[in-house]
């Protein structure tokens, strides 16, 4: 019956991509590309993975489509023509699904026990983790502790990912208003005239955020982590920009404070790493930090998930403030 | 006690997905934005009290009837919420609450 | 037992996704787009039991903290556009 379920998400999810590709109109495209991402978190959850349908939620349905929207309203709104006659990319195009459909072909049918994962990796995974580090959620021990280098990577990327936008948005350019007119014309960005949305909106936030600390610290057992958090603390502040105004938000945590938030959680990634140098085990190897092995996982893995979170509530927060702030672009 | 709480939840549970899928018809088949707006709203609350109050009968007394009932609540506060402010927005582009009439606004799209 | 309200709520999001498909103005579709969004809510409470797996739930409300906001995004933008497109009007005509 499951199966039934994935199948018509799936469908779903590809009437919605086809959509999203034939639409001149990109206000439209970013609006199906928010449930483009729920459907694909609704059939994470049918496949049992819960943490990525978490950050999937919480980074695509949300964060993705305000950073869209502001991207919209500095460029324009539809789409430039298309180029008639590519025939090279079409030819490309399907040869390269050819190539990736016939590659399936040998893989091991969906759910199949004897497949060479769940014989070798996954029960290693299950075996160890309550041995060596004693989380009850194993994707936030492979997550923090067996894979750390590749956390340690993806924290790094959103960092750069960071850097990169606000060097693009402070690079000098011509005539066009650097900041957003505000009272002048009586536009300022945020619902302050709407009462409602600005009640409910200011109740809201402190739950919010709230929620977003119980994410990133419940992570060991259950669906959560640093990755989640972070994008839940950066909604929370959105929501506030939006009902408030960003002038308010920026009163509330300042822009060098987001860049202190970006640069303090990879740094505190870093140096858990380097401490755990100094104590003479290897680098990322957690066990070192305390006297029980066990109990320096649990630090090691309380405080990579803290830097996770600090980086993407950072990130998520300036890159929205950088377009929030311009009127053009 | 048990086979009561089950016939609860299940008239509950489907009485909940006939309301939402009521709903789901008529934000396809109503003629303008308000009318849909009305119909999606029957699926927010009628469809999402039954259903949720539903599972939470299925749950008992722990931990996730607690989680359960913040969804809810969390629920009956944003869903008015949204409405009011797309019905805001809306009249602002200037659509007009005329059913039975193509939608004639600035914002066609 | 939770079947019912799985297809159920299935076919509203498929209904839901017709009307984002086809709604002449876009309103409708923002309108969808919040339904949906708390459909998916609805749909990952009852996948939860239907698991077993009740720590699932952070998502459901995760996922209506995000459609909220989502929603409010959109609105927003649209009142910035048009306030902009006033001042652009005013402008010119000054």
């Amino acid at each position: 019956m499951t199966v039934v379920f994935g199948i018509f998400l799936l469908t779903l999810l590809v009437i919605t991509a086809v959509a999203v590709v034939r639409t001149r109109n990109l206000f439209v495209a970013v609006m199906l590309l928010g449930i483009f991402s729920l459907l694909i978190a609704a059939n994470f959850l049918l496949l049992d993975a819960a943490d990525v349908a978490l950050t999937e939620a919480a980074v695509g349905a949300g964060i993705s489509t305000v950073l869209f929207l502001g991207a919209l309203a500095l460029t324009s709104e539809t789409e430039h023509a298309a180029t008639p006659h590519r025939w090279l990319s079409l030819i490309v195009v399907v040869s390269a699904t050819l190539v990736v459909l016939y590659a399936t072909f040998d893989k091991p049918t969906f759910g199949d026990p004897e497949a060479p994962i769940q014989q070798h990796v996954a029960p290693w995974y299950l075996e160890k983790t309550p041995e060596y580090i004693d989380v009850p959620n194993v994707v936030t021990a492979v997550l923090a502790s067996f894979r750390g280098y590749d956390t340690l990577g993806e924290v790094f990327v959103v960092f750069t990912a960071g850097i990169g936008v606000l060097f693009l948005f402070s690079a000098p350019h011509g005539h066009a208003a650097r900041r957003r007119p505000g009272a002048r014309d009586g536009s300022s960005i945020g619902l302050r005239d709407d009462l409602i949305p600005r009640v409910v909106g200011r109740l809201l936030v402190p739950f919010i955020l709230l929620f977003g600390l119980y994410v990133q610290f419940h992570g060991d057992y259950g669906p959560g982590g640093g990755f989640q958090a972070g994008a839940l603390v950066a909604a929370a502040f959105i929501l506030y920009a939006l009902v408030e105004g960003e002038d308010r938000t920026l009163q509330a945590l300042p822009f060098n404070a987001l860049l202190a938030l970006m640069v303090s959680g990879a740094l505190l990634y870093g140096l858990v790493g380097v401490a755990s140098i100094f104590l003479g085990g290897n680098f990322l190897d957690y066990s070192v930090l305390s006297e029980d092995p066990v109990a320096g996982q649990h630090l090691g893995i309380l405080l990579i998930e803290a830097g996770v979170g600090l980086t993407v509530t950072g990130v998520l927060l300036s890159i929205f403030h950088a377009f929030a702030a311009r009127d053009r672009f | 006690m048990q086979t009561v709480l089950d016939i609860m939840s299940w008239i509950l549970l489907t009485a909940g997905g006939g309301f939402v899928l009521v709903g789901g018809i008529g934000a396809l088949r109503m003629p303008n934005l308000y009318t849909r707006m009305h119909a999606a709203s029957v699926t927010d609350t009628m469809g999402a009290v039954l259903v949720l109050s539903g599972i939470m009968l299925q749950a008992g007394l722990s931990l996730a009837t607690i989680k359960i009932a913040a969804i809810l609540l969390f629920l009956l506060f944003t869903s008015p919420t949204s409405s009011y402010a797309l019905a805001s927005a809306a009249m602002l582009a200037g659509i007009k609450p005329d059913a039975g009439r193509a939608a004639d606004c600035e914002d066609a799209s | 037992m939770y079947y019912v309200v799985t297809i159920a709520t299935l076919i509203t999001m498929a209904l839901a996704l017709v009307r984002a498909l086809l709604g002449p103005t876009v309103y409708d579709r923002v309108l969808s787009v919040n339904m949906f969004g708390t459909k998916t809510v609805l749909l990952i409470a009852v996948i939860a039991f239907l698991a077993g797996r009740p720590d699932f739930l952070d998502l459901a409300l995760a996922y209506a903290l995000i459609n909220f906001i989502g929603v409010l995004a959109v609105l927003e933008f649209f009142k910035s556009r048009a306030a902009r497109r006033a001042a652009e009007r005013a402008g010119d005509d000054a």
